[in-house]
């Protein structure tokens, strides 16, 4: 058997999480640390996201995908941090041992005192979805033919019908339109888009491009390539209503169905998953059910925007360096998060008050669109924090920090919910 | 005139109308809108529209066949496709670094259109 | 002239060009799709039946028990996965248990062996997860599972090892009888001359036929649909879970795949033409409203794709095996319908004779060698092997699919074996990249790449499948002033 080589810091992922992390933990004092990205070049998916709308929180300026991720790591090569391309991760084991693979090195196993994990989140399928119809050339997940439209040059199709509102169908139907194809319908199951309304406008609106909410696919036609594309309304049980179809000639259908965070390394380890949130389940630190492995940004919830990625992926980093210098404390934790009334997930779950420097940030999505409510938090009767929120919605994620000082001595249930604004004269 | 927009100023979205009124105040009444800042969105909407371009050109001597651009800011809307036939006429050649101005002046704006990556 | 043509290169005619691959002859395998086990050969049950519900005395019966014998060796000369599984017939009601009971019968006079009847708990020790409401179930431990295009494409690849040739994109729209032989035109139109033609198109067989000899049979395309599940519904079932058989088929079944995933299908429903290869919303929910009498809570969250497939069913009720009449030289290996996967090794051996004897004698060749090249899973390799591998050729350090861990080394080798791939279903077919859970998301664009250098064509002429399923319509900068 080989020597093994050990490093304090391994992180998994080369993307905005991953970057973010090893700069954090490389100012948290660590000094040997290795990313670990699969694809040819760092930044992961943001170097095929070359619209603007990236940095607002971050850098008070709105980037492109490409000059977010260029920031980063340009910060993370003056730091000499070290990474590896073309390099998967096979296995990862509980020890925080991982079995690597890369044409260059071969096969190896490597040590770290802690690991993170940073793999981001995959597109759902079609299948997962079930249209009927045939399976023709020309169905392709949006992410896909963004990576083939803004890498490769290449056009995905001519005449386009989109499913599903998520942001990345909307920049595609643009991108599509702006590259001279025609881009027919946007359809979306729900009676609200999960897009951002600035990309409605900027994305379709601009382009008089129709979006169709409460609609889905009910046929696709074509043996080969597509030929035709059938949507339907669907009842408030997603049921497709008779007689409501509407039909296009096109040859392509992008799908922007929903993404799920990427974790069957997680699961190699045995770490437990959230069903929810599809991520893993972690504490105040971003730490994971095993003992120095932390995990941020996509592979624990699904982010809406790359900013929230950074901070989060900032605080498992900082974290991952405490834990490889001893300095975390361990246990069980005082303070367990619930989603209660309006509420689909929190995220952190657990919470050891002796390890939070200055505040907990709590993150969590809400389960419908709603206006005027307050985000509340609750230990047992007593209020612990509540923000008045004018417009929710399950897009946009929310979040609600609370002092440090507010928790002390508190064990117990933390129960995050929404409530009625009371009539105040 | 009245014209119907979503304001997209902050993620409320709200539906709003807009005309031209002499007698108010900025010149124009609004309704549906529930701050100051959608009604200045409103204005510059329906008089000078601008939106950012990002797209990609032809690059060779580069490990990819394109590189991501966009403009140093907003455009005039309606410039739009008139610039996307600048950036689809346009080639170069590798190296080229982020921010790297490749047309500039666009138009006369004083917006210029650069690189977003370096490849 | 060449020897002997196979028309059609689905499990069957793979197989038959396998056998033939043993004689010192010309043998030349077309088929009209850019692949072969394109067509019905793709897309069915993936089982391997024991051979209980064929009727005693037909050409089904025969063949699907010796067939079934054959699997363990073809496999394994071919490296194959092949898995026997053991399968059940699960009856629900008193109502049901004579149809068992004949099933039982009729499998021992087809010579099934180890069959054995099971009480309803008995059942569910074996197989907890089915339901509460099956009082009884035919155990028949010879059933197996495969995947049907692995064993196509390996018998193809072997077959070309030991000498024979493929033609893909070589459709046969005619066929004129000549001096000793046929003439076969193509639709690129050139013309193949041959001494004898097989007949193992499938869907197409009758039309075929009909072009050399008298209409006998008529193909009648019946669809099947089926849910494919994750892989970690894979063990929801260990053995294959049949419902007891009606007139339309064997019914619904639940088994796990050979390659670890879950499936569950197929319907059955007559439909007009060969094209019809569609899912549709009534079949699938028919299919899950139906398999949820066997097992009530299979997890259909976890599906990852659905898919249709035809079965080639003759209007005559047995498979069409033997020289047409009128027409020497010209044999049918028609009507190959469920349980034609299990009878194939033997049907190709059984035609492989009568060619035989047609041209009197043949002689073996001395350096037929029945062993495929093994194909290499990297992921399955131990650590010490995946470092040798590596070190021998980079491409192996190199993951392309994520979900199924298969790497560049992988697919080169899938493109240039014998019978290699040309599309991108082609290396999804041998590899598996595209068919885990995120369908081609990640892994589609890298493959095109791979496809497009390795064949030295442009990224645009890859293709899905058949010549139409272009995947990629042009290059950007070409649209709006541009």
């Amino acid at each position: 058997m080989m020597s093994m080589n050990t490093y304090e810091i391994i992180i998994v992922g080369g993307g905005p999480a991953g970057l973010a992390a090893a700069i954090e933990a490389h100012k948290g004092g660590s000094q040997k640390i290795l990313v670990l990205e699969r694809d040819r070049e760092l930044g992961g998916i943001l170097m095929q996201c070359i619209h603007n709308g990236f940095g607002l929180h971050i850098f008070r300026e709105e980037l492109t995908g490409p000059e977010y991720a260029e920031r980063f790591i340009r910060e993370m090569e003056s730091l000499g941090i070290e990474y590896r391309l073309d390099t998967m991760v096979l296995e990862l084991r509980d020890d925080r041992t991982v079995d690597i693979i890369s044409s260059e090195h071969g096969f190896e196993t490597l040590q770290a005192k802690a690991v993170v994990l940073a793999m981001g989140c995959r597109e759902r399928a079609r299948g997962a979805i079930n249209i009927p119809g045939t399976r023709p050339a020309g169905i392709y997940s949006a992410g896909a033919a963004q990576r083939f439209v803004n890498m490769e040059g290449l056009m995905v199709g001519k005449r386009v019908v989109v499913l599903g509102s998520g942001d990345i169908g909307l920049i595609m139907a643009r991108r599509m339109t702006l590259e001279g194809a025609k881009v027919l319908a946007v359809a979306e199951i729900l009676p609200y888009s999960g897009g951002l309304t600035r990309n409605i406008v900027q994305c379709l609106d601009d382009y008089d491009i129709p979006l169709y909410l409460s609609h889905t696919i009910t046929n696709i036609e074509g043996r080969d390539r597509v030929e035709g594309i059938t949507i339907a309304k669907v009842d408030a049980t997603r049921q497709p209503i008779p007689g409501t179809e509407i039909h296009y000639d096109c040859d392509t259908l992008l799908l922007s169905v929903g993404l799920i965070p990427e974790n069957e390394l997680s699961k190699s380890a045995g770490i437990r998953l959230d069903p929810v949130t599809g991520g893993p389940v972690v504490n105040e630190c971003m730490e994971t059910s095993v003992a120095g492995i932390f995990a941020c940004g996509n592979v624990v919830q699904v982010h809406d925007l790359v900013d929230w990625v950074t901070e989060e992926a900032r605080k498992a980093g900082h974290h991952a360096a405490r834990f490889a210098q001893g300095q975390l404390k361990e246990g069980s934790p005082d303070l367990v998060t619930r989603a209660g009334h309006g509420i689909r997930y929190v995220v952190p779950h657990t919470i050891r008050v002796g390890n939070l420097e200055q505040e907990v940030d709590l993150m969590m999505r809400v389960t419908e669109p709603c206006k005027n409510k307050n985000l509340v938090v609750r230990h047992g009767e007593t209020l612990v924090k509540k923000v008045r929120k004018v417009h929710l919605t399950p897009g946009e994620m929310e979040s609600i920090k609370i002092p440090v000082e507010k928790l002390q001595g508190l064990s117990g249930e933390l129960n995050v919910c929404l409530e009625e604004v009371a009539h105040e004269a | 005139m009245k014209r119907e927009l979503i304001c997209i100023v902050c993620p409320m979205g709200c539906h709003c109308s807009i005309e031209v009124d002499a007698t108010a105040p900025k010149g124009y009444t609004f309704s549906g809108l529930t701050c100051k800042r959608g009604e200045d969105y409103a204005i510059k909407e329906i008089t000078e529209p601008t939106r950012m371009l990002t797209s990609t050109i032809r690059i060779e001597g580069a490990r990819l066949p394109r590189l991501p651009v966009r403009t140093s800011s907003a455009i005039p809307k309606e410039r739009i496709y008139e610039c996307m036939g600048m950036i689809n006429a346009l080639r170069v050649t590798g190296p080229v670094s982020m921010g790297q101005v490749l047309i500039k002046d666009l138009f006369g704006t004083g917006v210029n259109l650069i690189a977003s990556r370096s490849l | 002239m060449i020897d002997i043509t196979i028309i059609g290169g689905g499990v069957i005619g793979c197989l038959i060009g396998r056998e033939l691959s043993r004689f010192q002859v010309k043998t030349l395998l077309v088929e009209k799709d850019s692949d072969v086990a394109n067509g019905t050969t793709k897309a069915n049950s993936a089982i391997v039946h024991a051979g209980f519900d064929c009727k005693p005395g037909t050409l089904k019966g025969k063949f699907n028990v010796e067939g079934n014998a054959m699997y363990d060796r073809i496999c394994g000369e071919l490296s194959v996965p092949f898995k026997r599984n053991g399968s059940l017939v699960v009856a629900f009601s008193e109502e049901e248990l004579p149809e068992l009971h004949s099933l039982e019968k009729k499998g021992k006079q087809n010579g099934v062996p180890g069959l054995e009847l099971l009480s309803g708990d008995e059942v569910r020790r074996k197989e907890p997860r089915l339901s509460k409401t099956i009082v009884e179930a035919l155990y028949a431990p010879t059933g197996g599972i495969v995947a049907p295009w692995d064993l196509a494409i390996a018998a193809a690849e072997n077959a070309m090892d030991n000498g024979m040739e493929l033609r893909l994109d070589t459709e046969v729209v005619n066929i004129e009888r000549i001096e000793g032989g046929y003439r076969l035109l193509t639709a690129k139109g050139d013309a193949i001359e041959t001494r004898v033609a097989i007949n193992c198109a499938g869907l197409y067989s009758d039309h075929i036929h009909n072009m050399v000899a008298e209409p006998c049979f008529k193909i009648i395309p019946r669809r099947g649909e089926y849910f494919v599940l994750d892989k970690s519904e894979g063990n929801h079932v260990s053995h294959t879970i049949f419902q007891c058989p009606t007139p339309n088929g064997k019914g619904i079944l639940i088994s796990p795949s050979v390659h670890g995933n879950l499936i569950v299908g197929p319907n059955a429903e007559q439909v007009e033409n060969p094209d019809h290869v569609e899912t549709t919303a009534a079949g699938l929910n028919a299919v899950r409203e139906a398999a949820t009498k066997s097992s009530p809570d299979v997890a259909y969250a976890a599906v990852i794709t659905s898919f249709a497939g035809l079965r080639s069913t003759p209007d005559t009720g047995d498979f069409i095996i033997g020289e047409a009449k009128g027409a020497p030289g010209f044999f049918d290996v028609a009507g190959i319908e469920s349980p034609g996967l299990t009878s194939a090794p033997a049907i190709a051996v059984h035609v492989a004779r009568l060619v035989r004897s047609f041209f009197g004698n043949l002689t073996f060749k001395t350096d037929f060698n029945p062993v495929r090249r093994p194909v290499v899973h990297f992921s399955q390799l131990p650590n010490e092997a995946k470092a040798a591998r590596i070190k021998k050729d980079p491409r192996f350090g190199r993951i392309v699919c994520r979900c199924e861990r298969i790497t560049e080394g992988e697919i080169v080798d899938a493109i240039h074996r014998n019978a290699g791939a040309t599309t991108v279903d082609g290396i999804k077919r041998r590899l598996r990249p595209g068919m885990g859970r995120c369908q081609g998301g990640f892994c589609g664009p890298r493959v095109v790449e791979i496809l497009a250098r390795e064949l030295h064509i442009p990224m645009t002429e890859v293709r899905k499948d058949r010549p139409a399923s272009v995947l990629l319509t042009g290059v950007t900068k070409m649209g709006a002033g541009g």
